[in-house]
């Protein structure tokens, strides 16, 4: 293994993509934000030409826009929740990679979070949702799954966000002592008068530590609660007990998997091979395949289930998804969510940064079917023939859903713009020197004796 | 001994605010102190400030005592409180009849009780971590060698007739550089 940098190199290293601009980055932003205006207009174009122009119509009318909800929400899972767990297990490989996690979640949660809104087709009226009294006498029924979301993602957005800033803060002490003119500025109001006292440390220390045991039961209650939103509705293979921990169990997956396609990306383009070793992708990858068979474990209870029970309408569903039109989708997802991340994660010898890459790749595009076909075959052929149909995507909606693809990796590249993507202090004390033998009361009486 | 004067005392300062050293490790850190505390400074007139937290060393020990954990817990049962009231309210000020069930029914309201009781949580964490660590306040003593891995050990507001035995007392250990404001 490679000599550990020094405190001089690491700061060097780190805020390098900060403190220097190549045109790299402003050909990349040209591209990723074109895309992202592309999205831009094509929502535009939904709210001046209406809903019509999408392939959402009764009776499913949750299609793309709520499967990248649930998808990117579960995604919001790889940051904070990893980072709180790792954090608490004392994890010293962590210390690398929690960062690159914890901005997933709150751009994540950002993206989710928009698409209740696009799905809304007049977005103006979004207020709506809101609990508040009305004039008109609408007031949203506070018992509403919809109402729990709103509660649930505001907590973990809040509380994502303050994970992620805390530890920042050192870091942007860094950066305002490193910098000049209106970036030390800047980085001056962010540090907010950091000095690095050994108070200071261990009031974020605790804070950090109270953080990570507040926020891991909230990400597994914003899953479960999204959950909600499909299991507390009377539609076939919806009304299900095993939504909840299956939810959180694929979002946690999902969330690894965009994990350490980041880590990979940020390493290669960012030359951070000194701090992202293969051993953080390896670990990561053995989590990936337990959280695979995890996944495999849940699909296959909601499936036995749903076949030994035999009810004709979930019947239905189930051989739309095992054989008939929906089966290329639920074998894909099957392919990429189990079969490629067991062998690859499974032989050592493939749990390389490259296989851990590609599995990861396998289990995003999986678990985005996953939640497509939660959603679609089981809107699409509900208990009575009145309400059978097909969903046909339109090219609004894939350019939206696809677009927000670019739009979190446009947003991890402004991150990485302003904020050391590694955490500079939390690497730094993980490798400065344990003291030595002598206790430092004996020292100081030896001193006394000696002044004296 | 006083070596370490309260602003405003007519020996203070002839110019010198502080008066500090700069470490390359702990260790010299740590000698640094304890030579302090040997010439009589007490805890809370030594500055310490490293780039990381040291808890290897005893200086990294100082100010461990926190309320922290009972003010998140306050902070918590406030948003129970708040989520009982803002539930409770808004269900019987405008009740809905859905499907005869209750209007202020438990199970559903344990959802929104839960997140906010987590929400208030983390937000007193937050708000007492900005109070007790002083942060947006700055202080008389820093140097930004600190960002590069120095450790700081020092004097705020020295009297002038201690300044000598500071000096020697910070300047002993192995690597120091000895600095004044």
């Amino acid at each position: 293994m490679s000599a550990l940098p020094s405190h001089h190199q690491i700061n060097a290293d780190l805020l390098r993509p900060l403190l220097r601009t190549s045109w790299k980055f402003y050909v990349t932003v040209a591209i990723f934000g074109g895309i992202v205006l592309a999205a831009l207009v094509s929502w535009l174009s939904q709210m001046y030409f209406g809903f019509g122009i999408s392939g959402i119509r009764w009776p499913v009318y949750w299609g793309f826009y709520v499967t990248s909800f649930v998808f990117w929400i579960g995604i919001s899972h790889a940051g904070t929740l990893i980072s709180a767990i790792l954090r608490l297990v004392d994890a010293g490989w962590r210390r690398p990679v929690t960062r690159c996690a914890e901005v997933i979640t709150v751009f994540a949660l950002m993206i989710g979070a928009m698409f209740p809104i696009i799905h809304l087709g007049r977005p103006w009226l979004a207020f709506w949702l809101f609990p508040y009294p009305s004039e008109r006498l609408i007031w949203p029924n506070f018992r509403s799954p919809l109402v729990w979301d709103f509660f649930a993602i505001n907590t973990y957005l809040t509380g994502s966000v303050m994970f992620l800033f805390l530890p920042m803060i050192p870091d942007f002490a860094v950066v305002r002592d490193k910098s000049t003119g209106l970036r030390r500025r800047i980085y001056t109001v962010l540090a907010l008068g950091w000095r690095g006292t050994p108070k200071q440390w261990h009031r974020l220390e605790t804070a950090m530590g109270i953080m990570a045991i507040a926020i891991v039961p909230v990400a597994v209650s914003v899953h479960t609660i999204v959950s909600f939103d499909f299991s507390m509705a009377p539609v076939p293979m919806w009304q299900s007990t095993i939504f909840g921990p299956y939810f959180v169990a694929g979002a946690i997956f999902s969330g690894i998997a965009g994990l350490l396609i980041a880590m990979a990306v940020l390493r290669r383009v960012l030359h951070l091979e000194q701090y992202l070793h293969p051993i953080h992708f390896e670990n990561l990858g053995k989590l990936l395949l337990v959280m695979a068979l995890l996944w495999g474990y849940f699909v296959f209870n909601e499936r036995l289930v749903t076949y030994y029970g035999n009810e004709p309408s979930e019947m239905a569903v189930f051989w739309r998804t095992q054989r008939e039109s929906f089966a290329p989708l639920y074998w894909t997802m099957v392919i990429g969510n189990f079969v490629l991340p067991l062998v690859l994660m499974g032989i050592k010898r493939f749990r390389t940064i490259t296989g851990c890459v590609i599995a990861s790749f396998g289990v995003v595009v999986g678990m985005w079917l996953e939640r497509f076909l939660i959603i679609v075959p089981s809107l699409g052929h509900k208990y009575l023939p009145y309400s059978y149909g097909i969903y046909r995507p339109q090219p609004v909606e894939m350019i939206i859903a696809g677009a927000t693809f670019v739009a979190m990796a446009l947003l991890y590249v402004f991150f990485v713009k302003v904020v050391p993507i590694i955490s500079i202090w939390e690497l730094k004390a993980g490798e400065h020197q344990p003291p030595d033998a002598s206790p430092p009361a004996a020292e100081q009486r030896r001193l006394r004796e000696q002044l004296s | 001994m006083t070596l370490r004067d309260p602003q405003g005392h007519p020996e203070h300062g002839r110019g010198v605010k502080a008066v500090y050293g700069l470490y390359p490790d702990g260790h010299s850190a740590q000698q640094a102190v304890s030579r302090l505390h040997a010439a009589g400074v007490t805890d809370r007139d030594i500055t310490i400030q490293s780039a990381q937290p040291m808890e290897d060393f005893e200086f990294g020990h100082r100010d461990k005592a926190t309320w922290m954990w009972w003010i998140a817990c306050g902070g918590g049962l406030l948003g129970m409180a708040s989520a009982l009231g803002l539930a409770w309210l808004t269900e019987v000020s405008w009740p809905i009849d859905v499907g005869g069930l209750p209007i202020f029914a438990w199970w559903p309201n344990l959802i929104i009780t839960f997140e906010l009781t987590m929400l208030g949580a983390i937000l007193a964490t937050v708000v007492t971590l900005v109070v007790t660590a002083r942060l947006g306040r700055g202080s008389t003593i820093y140097d930004a060698e600190v960002s590069d891995g120095k450790i700081l050990v020092g004097v705020a507001n020295p009297a002038e007739s201690a300044l000598a035995d500071l000096e020697a007392a910070l300047t002993t250990p192995a690597g120091a550089q000895l600095k004044r404001i």
